[in-house]
């Protein structure tokens, strides 16, 4: 079973410190949700840990079964097993998503290693059927024109496809109606096991009632500031943010 | 004062000199007419009087001119025993392979095919038994943009090339291809291939430049020409894959006659220097070119691209498109002109020049321009150079995709809208299998 352990973390970007101390521990067979305003640091955690070269890890540490991640580029670790399902995935037009993902598997590979192509398409195909994705979808450009929804299941599909040990959900609910967040959730759910861990991100309740995590965090100016399992959501639901920042301000005071 | 002058005109023809010339002549079948012998020592005159480009020169503007040299060369004169294998795998309609200018080897076409008319034979043969086709069409337009002394050159040292004939309504389904291969360290070749394509006949032509090692400093002028006859739809695909250390000329010219049109895709891989010259006349109305171009420009290459797009009729259309992937110290120029005469009313150019600059040392250079005489025209034309998307790169890199694979992975992506202007699908692919190869390098 693998884990992801975050010790500690101080990330920064631009010399602007966004994450001030942050340890959590995801193990395998776990969905973590990291609940919190905006522009507390939530993206900044998941892109610092997939290795986006804007974000300074300044101090801590990040290790994938025991192993730190932190002198890794960003392919190596996800090579690793680290997936970061983004919030505004990039469009990649002449880039098929057939071609795409194959070149990412083909990285996976040793040096002179081919990937076997008819392996790889019915492997394919039967995560698209899993997914309830159409096959002609294989031979559209990755992300080019696709409406939000359609960008969200283009994630999922690729991180059934690459099979990590820890995803990285960033705000994976945004932009979607309540149909796609449906399917992208039920994809979630059917790659739910012990052999992945999940760090959802999300500013609402919503995502939660489609994908019950097993503990839920709430992250304010860089830190978590409380724990709790799936009722904590709920309660945030009712109460608000400002619910957090007055507990808060009590406890300083 | 004399001993001066002389000097000159050494320089002038570099390892080309008469003696090399009227060797050449010599070595010719005795049985071409007259007249092509003729021409040949007209065109050994004019290149030798004529100068090299210079600095100044405006139709060589950003180009390397102390790097165009006419030294050190040898013009080959025993056959080649062997040539390289052939690295783009599709089913053809017929062959020639060429190995420094004389036909190497060839698969002839089918028999049904020769019986109805088609032609795919030498320029030596056909200079003999289709000689007025020959004499009608072969060098037939003047070059206009620039390269007038290396066109000389070829024109007067040029050995065997190909001749295509589609006649009348005939289609050729399987794509007809024409190798050319320069072997030796110092191997200069002069190929060249003709195509007449019949009133509406239908035919595609594959042509691969490349050398017998990656190595070999070697020099190259050649030159197409491409005729489509009233209604005659022809698609053609040069590739240039010359060794790493060539220099190249390569000076095309594409006449469109009414409601023909013609697809051409030039893609840029090998050679050290390479200047490629692209000229299309739109004869009659309906006339319609498509010029694509690709190339993956690396470090200590130049890829030096010269268009020309003229109109000289009404409702007459081109398009043309170029695009650039440049690596490492990389070079290229792009200057195209697409001139509308004044009767040429209701045109309608687009010309389109977008680099992708894989690295910051690269330079690209765009020179697009408009010569407008009509006033009820459609031009439109554009250059761009842009960067990989660092979030691009990074959401590559997030899948696993190592930046190299990455930046290739990106390249593909920006050539496949050129790729996808090609309707056959074995085509596109065997393009992207060669485009690879300069990636595995």
């Amino acid at each position: 079973m693998s884990q992801l352990e975050i010790k500690n973390l101080h990330v920064s970007i631009a010399d602007k410190e966004i994450v001030k101390g942050l340890s959590l521990t995801i193990k395998g067979g776990e969905v973590h949700a990291i609940m919190g305003p905006n522009g507390t640091g939530k993206s900044t955690l998941s892109k610092a840990i997939a290795g986006h070269p804007d974000y300074t890890i300044t101090s801590g540490e990040v290790l994938l079964d025991g192993v730190s991640i932190l002198e890794k580029e960003a392919d190596e670790r996800a090579r690793a097993g680290i997936f970061l399902a983004f919030q505004y995935p990039s469009e990649i037009p002449g880039v098929s998503i057939a071609n795409f993902l194959r070149a990412a598997l083909q990285a996976r590979l040793a040096d002179g290693e081919e990937i076997d192509a008819s392996g790889y398409y019915k492997r394919l195909y039967a995560k698209m059927d899993l997914l309830k994705i159409d096959r002609k979808f294989t031979s559209r450009a990755v992300n080019d024109g696709f409406s939000g929804g359609e960008k969200k299941r283009c994630e999922i599909l690729q991180m059934a496809m690459l099979e990590p040990k820890v995803a990285l959900m960033d705000e994976t609910d945004s932009g979607l109606d309540i149909d796609a967040l449906r399917i992208v959730a039920d994809g979630v759910n059917t790659m739910r096991s012990p052999e992945l861990g999940v760090l959802l991100i999300t500013h609402y309740q919503r995502l939660l009632d489609y994908i019950v995590p097993d503990y839920v965090h709430v992250m304010y100016d860089g830190r978590i500031v409380k724990s709790g399992d799936k009722t904590l959501a709920h309660e945030l639901e009712a109460k608000g943010y400002d619910w957090i920042k007055k507990e808060l301000a009590n406890a300083k005071a | 004062m004399s001993a001066s002058s002389l000097s000159v005109a050494t320089n002038l023809v570099g390892s080309f000199t008469a003696e090399a010339f009227a060797a050449h002549l010599a070595s010719l079948p005795p049985s071409l007419p007259a007249w092509w012998i003729a021409r040949k020592r007209a065109a050994y005159e004019k290149f030798a009087a004529l100068p090299l480009p210079a600095r100044t020169d405006e139709s060589w503007r950003f180009s390397s001119i102390s790097t165009l040299t006419l030294d050190g060369f040898t013009l080959p004169s025993a056959a080649a025993t062997q040539v390289p294998h052939a690295p783009i795998g599709i089913k053809k309609a017929a062959k020639l392979v060429f190995a420094n200018g004389r036909l190497f080897s060839h698969e002839p076409l089918s028999a049904e095919l020769a019986a109805r008319g088609v032609i795919v034979t030498t320029l030596q043969d056909a200079l003999v038994k289709h000689e007025a086709l020959v004499r009608e069409h072969l060098l037939a337009q003047p070059p206009k943009l620039g390269s007038a002394k290396f066109s000389a050159l070829h024109e007067a040292f040029l050995v065997d090339g190909a001749f295509i004939h589609i006649p009348r309504g005939i289609t050729v389904e399987q794509p007809i291809g024409v190798f050319s291969y320069a072997l030796g360290a110092t191997t200069a070749v002069f190929p060249h291939t003709l195509v007449v394509a019949g009133e509406n006949s239908r035919a595609t032509l594959v042509e691969y430049f490349g050398s017998g090692q990656d190595t070999e400093a070697q020099f190259a002028a050649g030159a197409n020409d491409l005729y489509a006859s009233h209604g005659a739809h022809l698609t053609y695909i040069g590739k240039q894959d010359w060794s790493h250390r060539a220099l190249s000329f390569q000076s095309n010219s594409t006449v469109v006659r009414r409601d023909a049109r013609v697809q051409s895709l030039n893609v840029h891989l090998g050679a050290r220097q390479a200047r490629h010259e692209s000229l299309s006349q739109l004869q009659a109305p309906g006339a319609f070119s498509e010029m694509l171009a690709l190339t993956v420009a690396e470090s200590g290459q130049e890829f030096d691209q010269r268009t020309l797009q003229i109109h000289q009729a009404p409702n007459t259309k081109s398009d043309l498109l170029y695009k650039n992937a440049l690596r490492g110290t990389a070079k290229t120029i792009f200057s195209g002109l697409i001139v509308v005469d004044p009767d040429a009313q209701k045109t309608d150019a687009y010309q389109s020049n977008r680099n992708l600059m894989l690295s910051d040392e690269a330079e690209a250079n765009s020179l697009p321009g408009l010569e407008i005489q009509a006033n009820d025209v459609r031009c439109t034309h554009g250059a761009t150079s842009s960067r990989i998307d660092p979030e691009q790169e990074f959401y590559l890199q997030a899948r696993g995709i190592a930046k190299a694979a990455a930046d290739e992975l990106l390249t593909f992506g920006f050539f496949e809208e050129v790729l996808n202007r090609l309707s056959a699908d074995d085509l596109h692919e065997a393009l992207r299998v060669l485009i690879q190869t300069k990636f595995k390098k």
